[in-house]
This record gives C-alpha cells, sequence and structure tokens, in this order.
C-alpha cells in the first residue's frame, strides 16, 4: 500500500487540477487496469470493446444504458419515444432535444452540429467505421436547431434508438474532427488519440498499447464530479496478473473482464483488497449445429452448403439427446464460476426477453439413451456407436482454441460418447477461427464440422438483428465469400415469417413475446445447444466506492459517480 | 581493417533488402486478419470496409514498396524534422500501425526507454556477476563453488521466465508486499524517491531476466577461462616466478575475455528487442511486448518494422563483434 | 572440439582464418593420432566416468527418459480420462501427484506431456544437428561452397529468431494439421521451426574445424591414395568433429524443450487439452497459489532434464578434450 500511496503521489503531483470546486478532483487518483491495452481512443476506427470502453471516460452518446437496460439521457434532455412525441407516429424518424448549456472539454458549447457531424463521419464510405451497423438504414441527420436533431430511417424502424445511444456510438467534435474525414480518418493521429470530449475526463497523456493517463474535465456539466482528479488507464499483460493487482496487491482500483478459473477468483478474493462483481448481458456459449453435411467427401462448394442435408443431426432425437447429456451446472462450475449461468437459451438477456418455457439443469444420460433407443438410433455393428440409417454418430466438435472451451470439450466428449455418439475435438486458432478468412476452411462460417462452439451476443438491449441470425438466407455459403451470420445454417419458414412480424412490430411486451417465440424455435429444432449464459466478472478495490457494473454499455459509463471511500 | 569494415559494410545492404522482402513474404503468406480481434457484433461488410481502409486491397509488391519507401526515405526525414525542426517529411505518409493508426517509430520510439531501462540494467548486472563467477569457477575447476555456479547457472536456464516471473511476483508482491506487481510506465524519474520507486519496481523483472543472462554468460566466461588455464603461455608464465594473481587476472583474464566481450556484443541486439515474456509477465510494455502484441492483432507494418530493426541492430552487432575481435586478438588478420 | 571453439562459433568469422588453426587448442587433435584409434572410446569413456556430475546426468537422462516412454505401461491410467468427482485432489495413492481441474491423473499426464517434450528437444536437436553438420562440413571441405554457404548461416544468424518462429508457427499451423492431423502436425512444425532456427552455430563449429582438419597431413594422405571425397568426410573427418557435434546436441535438447515451453506461453504451443511439460507448467501458473504441486512436477521436470542433459554435454566435452583427459 505504501508504495503506491507514493506512486500516486508521484503522478499527482505533476497533473494535478485546479481544486477551484468544492468536490471535484477531491479523491486522488484512480487506477483501473484492463488486461487488453487500448490501442486508439477513437471507437469508430477500432471495435474492441478495450477501445470503447478507454474512450467512453472522453466521449459520451446522447443516451447510455444503465445496468439493467434501460436508457438514461446522457447528452439529450430525454429519451425520445413515441408518447413524448420524438419518435413520429409511422416509426420512420427520432428526434433528439440536446440538453442545453453541455460544453465540451474546451469550453466551447455542445451543438446538434457536433451530432450531424459525428454521423457523417461514420458513414463516410471511406473511413472504414467500425459502428457504421449503428447507422444502419440511417438516410439523413439534420440539425433542425442548435439542440435539435433529427435522424431519418428508410423504413420503419420500432428501434431507433442505434445512432448515439451506448458506447460505441459517442458523440466527437465537429471542429476537432474536421479534416479527418473518410479516407484521412486514419491519419488523424493526434485526434484519434486525444479527442476533445464531454465525459468526466480528459486525456493528458496516451500511451498506445500501454497506459492512458487522464485529468478531470474541468468543464464537466456537474461541478461536483468527477470525484477523482487523475485516472491512469494501464493496459497488457494477462487477466490474472490484473486481477491479482487489485485484490491481492491493492496496485490497482479496477479490473476489467476477469475470465479466470473460479478457484482462482476465489483464492483472490481471499486476499481482502477487492471484491469481484459480475454483471450478465446476452452472452451465450453454445454449441451450434451444423444443419448441413460438412463431410470432406463432398466436393469443395457443396460442402456445409444447403444442397446436402446433415444425415443425423437433423434427427429431433439426436439434437435432444445431445443436448440432455450435458451437465451444464458443472460447466458453469468448472468454466465460469460466479461469471456463469445455465441457461437453455439464445437470448438470455434482457430479462423481458429470456423465454422460460424450457429447462435444461440436470444432465439426463439415460433419458438421452432411451430417447435415441425409442427413435431406432441403436448400435448395430456393435462397436459402442450408434447408428442412424447405416450412418454412424460421428461427430466433429470445433472450437477456437481457449483452455476453458478445451475443458468443456473434453468433458462433452465424454458424455455424449455415455451415449453412443463419438466425437473428434478440434480446436482452431482464435485468429483464423474467428478470422473470416474465405480462404481459410477452418473459419466458424465455413462451419466444416458437425458441431462447433463459440460464444455470441449483442449490443444493445434489442434482439431483432441478432434474432435475424436464424434467417434462411443469412447462410454463409460460396456465393456469399461465406460471409453471413447463420452460422448453422437453419432454415424455418414459420421462424422467418415471424421475424418478418417482429420487424414491424413495436411496443415492448409483443416484441418481447415475439422474440421470445423466435428463440424457442430455433432451439427446439436444433438449431444450437444454448450452454452457459456468460456474465462479465470485473473487479474492484474495497476502498473504491461507487461502481455499478454494466454490461449494457461501457463499463466504466459512470466512472463520474466514483469515489474513494474514507476510512480506509 | 578499414577495408574490411567498409566491405562489410557494403555487403550488409543486399543482405538487409533480402531479410525485409523475406520478412514481408512471411507475413504476407501468414493467415490471419488485424480484423480478428474486432468483436463478432460487427458484421462482416463493415470491416470489409475497414480491411480496405487498411489498404489491404492493394497488391502485394506495391504495399512492399510502399513499405520500402517509407522506411528508407520518409521515415528518415521524420528524424532530420525532428531534430532540426526542418519540414521535409511534411504530408507524406509515414509507416502507419493498424492497431493504433499513428506512425509505428513513434510508438517504437517511445517504448524504448522502458526495454533499455529493464533489459539494458538486466544485462548489465548479469555480466557484473556473471564475469566473476565464470572466472573463479574455472580457477577452481570441479570445486564446490564451480559445482554451485553449474548448478544454478543451469537451474537458471532451465526455469522459462513465465514461471520463475510469476513466482517472484508471488512471493515479493503478494505475499511480502515489497515491490508493485505491475511496472509504472508513466513513473518520471526526477527526484530520490521517484529513482527508489523506479528501482524497486525494476527489481523483479530485473533478477528474472539476470538470471538467465547470467547463467549463460558465467558459461562461456567459464570455458573460455579453462581453455586458457592449461596453455603453454600460462606455464610460461608462471615459470618466470610472477604470482598467481598477475597469471589468472592479467595473462589468462585478457585472452579469456576475446571471446566473451565479443559474445556480449552480439547480445546487445537483444536488449533492443526486449524480452518478450518478461515484458509481459511484469507489464513493463516495452518493445518485446510491443512486438507480441502486433503479432497477435496482425498488425502486419509494425511486425515488419520492428522485426526489421532487430534484423538490422543483428547485422550491425555481428559487424562490431568481428571487429572487435580483430581489435583484441592480434593473431587474427582480415584480409 | 572444445569449449573455445563454441564460443567463437557464436562470432561470424567472415573472411576469418578459421580460428581453430590459429589456436594452439587445435594441436591436441594430433595426438589422438598417435594411439590406435580402438582405445581412443575406451580412454573417453575411463574419462567420463571420473567425472561425477556427468555420470549422474547420464543416469537421471535415461531414467526421465525410461519414465515417460515406459512408465505408461506401468501406470496405466489414461492422460484424457475424466472423473470429474475427483478433480483438484492433492497427492494421493490413487493419484500419486494429484489431479487437474477436471479430474485427470497429474502423473499419467506428465508421463504423456513428457514423452511429447523429450521427443519434440530430442528430434529438433537431431534436425539442427544434422543441417547443421551437414551445411559445416561442406562449407568447410569445398572451398567454392563456402562462401554461399556463409553467407546463408549469416542471413538465418540475422533473421530475428522468435518472431521467425511466431510466424512460422501462424503460417504453417493449418496446413500441416490438415496434412498430418493436428497433433502430428504441431508436432513437426515445432520440431522443424526449432530446428530450422538452430542449427546455425553447430554449422560455425564444424565448418572452423573441418577447415582445419583439412589441412592436416592424415587427410592428406587419406587424398594421396586416392580416397574419395565421400569417403574422407565420413572416415576422417566426421570422426574429428564429432566432440562439437555432441556438445551442441546436448544444449540443443535443452533449448528446444525450453522453446517449446514458451511457444506454449505464447500461445503458438501445442494446443490446450495436448499436454506437453511447458504447457502443463503454464495451466498451472494460475493456480500457483492454491495447488503448487501442479507447477511444481512440471517445473522440476524441465529443470531436471535440462540439467541433466547439461552436465552430460559437460562430461563428454571433458571426455571427448583429449588435453583434459588422461590429467
Amino acid at each position: 500500500m505504501k508504495i503506491k500511496t507514493l506512486l500516486l503521489g508521484a503522478i499527482a503531483s505533476t497533473a494535478m487540477a485546479p481544486m477551484a470546486m468544492a468536490e471535484r478532483g477531491s479523491d486522488g487518483n484512480v487506477s483501473i487496469i484492463y488486461w487488453q491495452a487500448p490501442s486508439i481512443l477513437n471507437p469508430f476506427l477500432s471495435g474492441g470493446t478495450k477501445d470503447v470502453e478507454a474512450a467512453s471516460l472522453v466521449i459520451e452518446p446522447l443516451a447510455r444504458y444503465d445496468q439493467d437496460g434501460n436508457m438514461v439521457p446522457y447528452l439529450a434532455a430525454e429519451i425520445p419515444t413515441v408518447e413524448n412525441g420524438g419518435v413520429s407516429e409511422d416509426l420512420t424518424s427520432i428526434t433528439w432535444k440536446i440538453a442545453p448549456g453541455i460544453t465540451w472539454s474546451d469550453g466551447t458549447p455542445f451543438t446538434s452540429a457536433d451530432v450531424v457531424f459525428t454521423a457523417n463521419y461514420c458513414m463516410d464510405p471511406d473511413g472504414g467505421c467500425a459502428q457504421v451497423t449503428k447507422y444502419e438504414g440511417v438516410t439523413s441527420v439534420e440539425a433542425l436547431d442548435d439542440l435539435t436533431v433529427k435522424v431519418t430511417f428508410d423504413a420503419p424502424t420500432p428501434f431507433p434508438y442505434g445512432p448515439f445511444v451506448g458506447g460505441e456510438s459517442p458523440i466527437i467534435q465537429a471542429a476537432q474532427f474536421a479534416d479527418c474525414m473518410g479516407a484521412k480518418a486514419p491519419e488523424c493521429t493526434e485526434e484519434n488519440f486525444n479527442p476533445i470530449g464531454t465525459g468526466p475526463f480528459v486525456v493528458t497523456e496516451f500511451k498506445p498499447n500501454d497506459v492512458i493517463t487522464f485529468k478531470a474535465n474541468e468543464n464537466y456539466r456537474d461541478p461536483a464530479k468527477p470525484a477523482f482528479a487523475t485516472v491512469t488507464f494501464k493496459g497488457g499483460g494477462d487477466a490474472t496478473a490484473a486481477g491479482r493487482a487489485v485484490m491481492e496487491t491493492g496496485e490497482f482500483d479496477y479490473a476489467w473482464n476477469l475470465q479466470l478459473a473460479p478457484e482462482v477468483i476465489a483464492q483472490m478474493e481471499a486476499g481482502g483488497k477487492g471484491t469481484p462483481v459480475a454483471g450478465f448481458g446476452p452472452l451465450v456459449e453454445r454449441i451450434m449445429l451444423n444443419q448441413t453435411n460438412p463431410s470432406p467427401d463432398l466436393p469443395e462448394g457443396e460442402r456445409s452448403t444447403a444442397q446436402h442435408p446433415h444425415p443425423f443431426l437433423q434427427d429431433p432425437a439426436v439434437y435432444k439427446a445431445l443436448s440432455m447429456a450435458i451437465d451444464r451446472p458443472l460447466l458453469v462450475e468448472i468454466g465460469y464460476g460466479q461469471a456463469g449461468k445455465v441457461t437453455c437459451n439464445w437470448v438470455p438477456a434482457p430479462t423481458a426477453f429470456n423465454s422460460t418455457s424450457m429447462t435444461c439443469d440436470t444432465q439426463d444420460i439415460d433419458g438421452a439413451n432411451a430417447l435415441l433407443d425409442e427413435a431406432g438410433i441403436v448400435d448395430t455393428d456393435g462397436d459402442g456407436i450408434r447408428e442412424k440409417d447405416g450412418v454412424p454418430l460421428k461427430i466433429v466438435y470445433q472450437t477456437s482454441t481457449n483452455a476453458v472451451r478445451q475443458d468443456f470439450q473434453a468433458l462433452i466428449k465424454e458424455w455424449w460418447s455415455q451415449i453412443g455418439v463419438e466425437t473428434e475435438l478440434r480446436n482452431i486458432n482464435a485468429s483464423v477461427f474467428f478470422g473470416g478468412d474465405p480462404g481459410s476452411p477452418d473459419t466458424f462460417q465455413k462451419f466444416y464440422a458437425d458441431v462447433e462452439m463459440y460464444a455470441n451476443t449483442f449490443n444493445g438491449t434489442d434482439p431483432q438483428s441478432y434474432l435475424g441470425n436464424g434467417l434462411c438466407d443469412k447462410a454463409p455459403r460460396p456465393d456469399t465469400q461465406w460471409q453471413g451470420e447463420n452460422i448453422s445454417r437453419f432454415c424455418n419458414e414459420e421462424f422467418d415469417k415471424l421475424h418478418a412480424k417482429l420487424a414491424e412490430t413495436a411496443g415492448l411486451e409483443q416484441r418481447a413475446e415475439i422474440a421470445k417465440q423466435l428463440n424457442d424455435i430455433i432451439v427446439e429444432n436444433g438449431g444450437m445447444i444454448p450452454l452457459v449464459h456468460r456474465g462479465r466478472l470485473s473487479a474492484h478495490a474495497n476502498t473504491l466506492g461507487g461502481v455499478v457494473l454494466n454490461v449494457w454499455d461501457s463499463e466504466l459509463w459512470n466512472a463520474a459517480d466514483w469515489y474513494r471511500k474514507t476510512g480506509s | 581493417m578499414l577495408n574490411f569494415t567498409i566491405r562489410r559494410l557494403v555487403l550488409a545492404v543486399p543482405t538487409l533488402l533480402f531479410i525485409s522482402l523475406v520478412i514481408f513474404l512471411l507475413l504476407e503468406l501468414a493467415p490471419g486478419d488485424p480484423m480478428a480481434q474486432v468483436p463478432l457484433t460487427v458484421p462482416p461488410e463493415v470491416k470489409e470496409k475497414m480491411r480496405e481502409a487498411l489498404g489491404l486491397g492493394q497488391p502485394m509488391h506495391i504495399r512492399f514498396w510502399k513499405w520500402i519507401v517509407q522506411f528508407f526515405w520518409i521515415e528518415p526525414q521524420v528524424l532530420i524534422d525532428s531534430i532540426f525542426g526542418t519540414t521535409f517529411s511534411e504530408g507524406d505518409l509515414r509507416v502507419i500501425s493498424w492497431q493504433t493508426r499513428s506512425p509505428v517509430m513513434d510508438i517504437v520510439v517511445q517504448r524504448i526507454p522502458q526495454t533499455l531501462w529493464v533489459v539494458g540494467t538486466a544485462y548489465v548486472v548479469a555480466i557484473l556477476i556473471a564475469l566473476p563467477i565464470g572466472i573463479y569457477s574455472a580457477y577452481r575447476q570441479y570445486s564446490w563453488f564451480d559445482q554451485m555456479g553449474t548448478f544454478v547457472s543451469m537451474v537458471g536456464f532451465s526455469v522459462p521466465p513465465f514461471f520463475s516471473g510469476v513466482l517472484v511476483i508471488v512471493i515479493f508482491s503478494v505475499q511480502l508486499g515489497w515491490f508493485p506487481s505491475i511496472y509504472d510506465t508513466t513513473l518520471v524519474v526526477n527526484s530520490w524517491d521517484s529513482f527508489m520507486l523506479q528501482l524497486k519496481q525494476m527489481i523483479m523483472p530485473v533478477m528474472v531476466l539476470a538470471l538467465q543472462i547470467t547463467a549463460q554468460l558465467s558459461r562461456f566466461m567459464r570455458a573460455s577461462m579453462l581453455d586458457n588455464l592449461n596453455q603453454d603461455y600460462v606455464r610460461t608464465a608462471r615459470a618466470k616466478g610472477l604470482s598467481e594473481y598477475t597469471v589468472v587476472m592479467v595473462h589468462v583474464l585478457r585472452n579469456s575475455m576475446i571471446p566473451v566481450v565479443t559474445v556480449i556484443a552480439l547480445g546487445i541486439p537483444a536488449i533492443f528487442g526486449g524480452a518478450i515474456i518478461t515484458e509481459q509477465v511484469f507489464k513493463v510494455n516495452g518493445i518485446g511486448q510491443l512486438l507480441i502484441g502486433a503479432i497477435q492483432a496482425n498488425d502486419l507494418p509494425m511486425v515488419q518494422t520492428l522485426t526489421f530493426i532487430f534484423a538490422v541492430l543483428i547485422v550491425l552487432f555481428n559487424l562490431i563483434a568481428d571487429v572487435l575481435y580483430g581489435i583484441l586478438d592480434p593473431r587474427i588478420r582480415y584480409d | 572440439m572444445t569449449d573455445h571453439d563454441r564460443t567463437d562459433s557464436l562470432v561470424p568469422d567472415e573472411g576469418i582464418v578459421p580460428v581453430s588453426t590459429v589456436l594452439p587448442g587445435a594441436a591436441g587433435v594430433m595426438e589422438e593420432f598417435t594411439t590406435p584409434p580402438s582405445s581412443q572410446w575406451r580412454d573417453v569413456w575411463d574419462q567420463f566416468k571420473t567425472h561425477k556430475g556427468a555420470m549422474i546426468g547420464a543416469v537421471l537422462f535415461i531414467f526421465i527418459v525410461a519414465g515417460v516412454y515406459l512408465g505408461p505401461y506401468l501406470w496405466s491410467i489414461d492422460p484424457t480420462q475424466i472423473d470429474i468427482r475427483a478433480r483438484n485432489q492433492g497427492p494421493s495413492w490413487a493419484h500419486p501427484f494429484g489431479t487437474d481441474q477436471l479430474g485427470r491423473d497429474i502423473l499419467a499426464r506428465m508421463m504423456s506431456g513428457g514423452q511429447t517434450s523429450v521427443s519434440v528437444g530430442i528430434t529438433a536437436m537431431l534436425l539442427a544437428l544434422f543441417l547443421g553438420s551437414l551445411i559445416g562440413v561442406v562449407a568447410g571441405f569445398f572451398k567454392r561452397l563456402d562462401g554461399p554457404l556463409m553467407r546463408l548461416t549469416d542471413l538465418f544468424l540475422a533473421l530475428p529468431l522468435l518472431p521467425l518462429l511466431l510466424v512460422m508457427m501462424l503460417l504453417f499451423r493449418e496446413p500441416l494439421s490438415a496434412a498430418f492431423g493436428l497433433e502430428r502436425g504441431i508436432f513437426i512444425l515445432i520440431v522443424c521451426a526449432i530446428g530450422i532456427t538452430s542449427w546455425m552455430p553447430t554449422a560455425r563449429i564444424v565448418r572452423g574445424d573441418v577447415l582445419a582438419i583439412k589441412e592436416r597431413e592424415f587427410v592428406l594422405a587419406a587424398r594421396s591414395i586416392g580416397t574419395s571425397n565421400t569417403q574422407i568426410i565420413t572416415r576422417h573427418i566426421l570422426p574429428n568433429v564429432l566432440s562439437p557435434i555432441m556438445v551442441s546436441a546436448t544444449l540443443g535438447i535443452a533449448t528446444a524443450i525450453i522453446t517449446e515451453s514458451a511457444l506454449s506461453f505464447l500461445g503458438l504451443g501445442f494446443p490446450p487439452d495436448f499436454p506437453t511439460w511447458g504447457r502443463l507448467l503454464f495451466d498451472g501458473v494460475d493456480y500457483l497459489q492454491q495447488y503448487p504441486e501442479r507447477v511444481f512436477w512440471p517445473g522440476l521436470a524441465i529443470s531436471l532434464t535440462v540439467l541433466s542433459v547439461n552436465y552430460l554435454g559437460d562430461g563428454l566435452r571433458d571426455a571427448l578434450d583429449p588435453r583434459i583427459r588422461g590429467r
């Protein structure tokens, strides 16, 4: 602790903000460690969570999601809805009112021109903007007056909160980025490293992939905040070291995303200097079942395409048995501990969208065996492996290289062997597996395996486009260069119709109802086997107050409210 | 000697160009995608657009030519500009990293101090420890000191730093709380207190690194001493009635140092290369960490530039070692 | 030859008179040929026996190799067998080294990991040795090839090895696993990667020695009675450069095992479900405080192997050096 105090003193003395205000900057320095180091502070040029979250200390959106997934106005005066007239009756436009009196950290006023500029910056086709999906369907963004912005969509959009909401879609200053449009975006190093924002902190020094130092924003809208005068944001290393630095040695105050074995977290917590906190977004670790035949005997271009249905995985008895044989509570216990929950759903969060129609929290090997026996899928040649119509149930099971996933593979292989299914395990380097190179046979989109395991999620709280990943025409295939989100090549007319209905429905309750049905269709028809609802586990020092873990937005969303607990 | 040096320098140019081509081709052919770390929620079309914005759509030879021009023509201009305040390079595109969208050389310059501090200190410490150990071990071959020295250096050689690093962190940071487990790269040494802090945070990484370097160097020193101790000139020196100290520390040591000095010179590029694993374990975030991060993120311009800088250093110090060898050992003549 | 050549060998001696010819150390070679060759190996063995460290090293190394290859016949638990009820157990009679987080027996995993590690070490060493000796002998013996081959060696020395290794892993991992199966593919890859990036020192030492020996009278004599080049190399030159080759060999095994574990740490080695000592050590590091034995066993295994091999090399060097022998 002594070292730390000294360290902090050294930093604080060089970069202490003026202490004119009563409260602002009264609590000294707060230190944050991300084991992935931020490389840029412009979220539009990097999709990485680390960069988005680091930038969220500086630049803010019009509205954020809170820890429960509700929208709260930040730079906007209120959340526009159909009821308050902010969203047009035909659902094709949304009008944001900016809260008056907000200034950038350089003292200039924040106006609707900045908002319009941000939209144009990201929608520029040469800019390579990582967040362009936030602006999907946007035809125009116009400033009605200094504090009013109208966003128009090309079609009725029941959920018009894509642009300017959440950490991925913040507002950048028009004056600063004016010369950085389109192809010039990457050249603006100075701007990308030191964006001017409206948030609680201002960048003092940015060392890419290493450390960022911030100081309190003198022009922040709440004169009493932030409580901390400076922030040290260290990046790099590994999750173990980050957790240790917060919970065991107390060198840091906040550690992000500790993907560690439960025993390791427990051991660190016993260090007594920090506390892990978990929050649950919609991230689900799942096994995708290939609806098409991945056999290497098929010619290239037909393998894993809709031309050849899978020889046995579409049989309800098979995929149900595979699911029943899995002991999900054990997987949670071994792999994720308090950062995991058993789930049977594709969309387990937000709560309104979580279907409750299925249960899967007990393993039932006997039931699975009985189910297969009943369906006539039995072992006919005495090698211990069942056959369906003469095809043995041999499965190639692939995933990315990752210690927890390989543990899961080993366990599931063991359980599946108990129901007469032989499994061959493969693991592929994550950068190849998720790399999306159409030339590689090992990408998760190509799916040259019978089943594969990975985790996926969606941003924000509305699952409409995520549920669209089950649509027939989103299947990766040769004529889409193997791009597409429908990894399991699931194809169900009823599903497609229902999804079209969702796109036209406004009103949270009705939407939630349809979304649950969509979720059930895909799971019950063998598109995937959901395994674990994964949460985000971070840790904060016991002396750091005000931390509210938020999985719907940046974890540092409320850093302005953080404070140092006294008496410690 | 001068002739030889010049010839070697001239020869180094095609070698380096060839090396840069080899590195470039290796990186080009390697599968991997700079967008692989972008979350799955970003759709493929967007990723494609981002790739294009990085200039990945251009053919390979154009990109190689661009890199050559940027590295050999524009970057030196930037250097001149920053020294003399001129504006030769204004408006020219420098080697840009794909991760940070900023000039690679700027980041390299930013990283060099911490790498030099930690790895350089470790090297110096290791030399200071290794030489006496090597000398004494050789002088008293098979004594208990020699046996201990051998054993310790072999243990040092055989324990991977990702293990020894974590071990010292658990002991000295977690249990005893003496040293910080995370290196603070923002620390500015401008007073006695900050110097003490710097010292404290350097101790563990330097310890881990020095253990390894000591292990290797002391073996070299011992072997070299052993070779010379049995030579005829040693017998002659003793026969002349010179004191044992003079024989060993003047006659033998001087001759034994010849190969050791060159070995030390050859190790210097490695200082700049940083210590990939040790830097990672202690979060020193120097050049080594930069390289491994760039490799993981498939940041090709960064990897290309870094590996090439290493290659230049290696070629350069090979040459220096050769020249040193010639100077130290008059029997060797270059022609 | 002696240590001296080993150190010299790291210095690129472009255009230098081969060091071994000018240093008095080479004089010892002559003495060997004044006694009949049959007793030479006896002498070597006699000298080797007196080196206690080397004897212990040799016994230990043989024990480790036997343990990992023959051990599984005695200890028949399958290293991949999961017993989820018995996970994270300490040492017991059923599991002398305890069990890991999935209830797999650590002793069995140590043995199967050791097979991989030791095989990687030995095979990579053999490859590096083969390449190094071949290039060294050819470069030393045939004057015309000397220049180009030494340029090639310089080139390899100038390439930064770890990045090269990493790139090679990325580059060839998938095609090789497709061609030979995941594990064998990665095995071949790691062995080749280590072998190809570590032959240069051997080549330099061997070349230096060959250059020296080539000029000796006995080679001249052999040539004068019309012995072919091949025979001169295999009969007269190779036996005389055996000593530096053997010493590089022992060092090579150790380096290869360490390199493999470093690759595991950087996530580019064998996959997590495929145990090697390096991998087991790396996986155990997170559990250092709860289950210290998880790092202890693989750490001990690596250290012991490297130690034993190094002592073995020390002894061999002394035994093969005629100036020390007979002291």
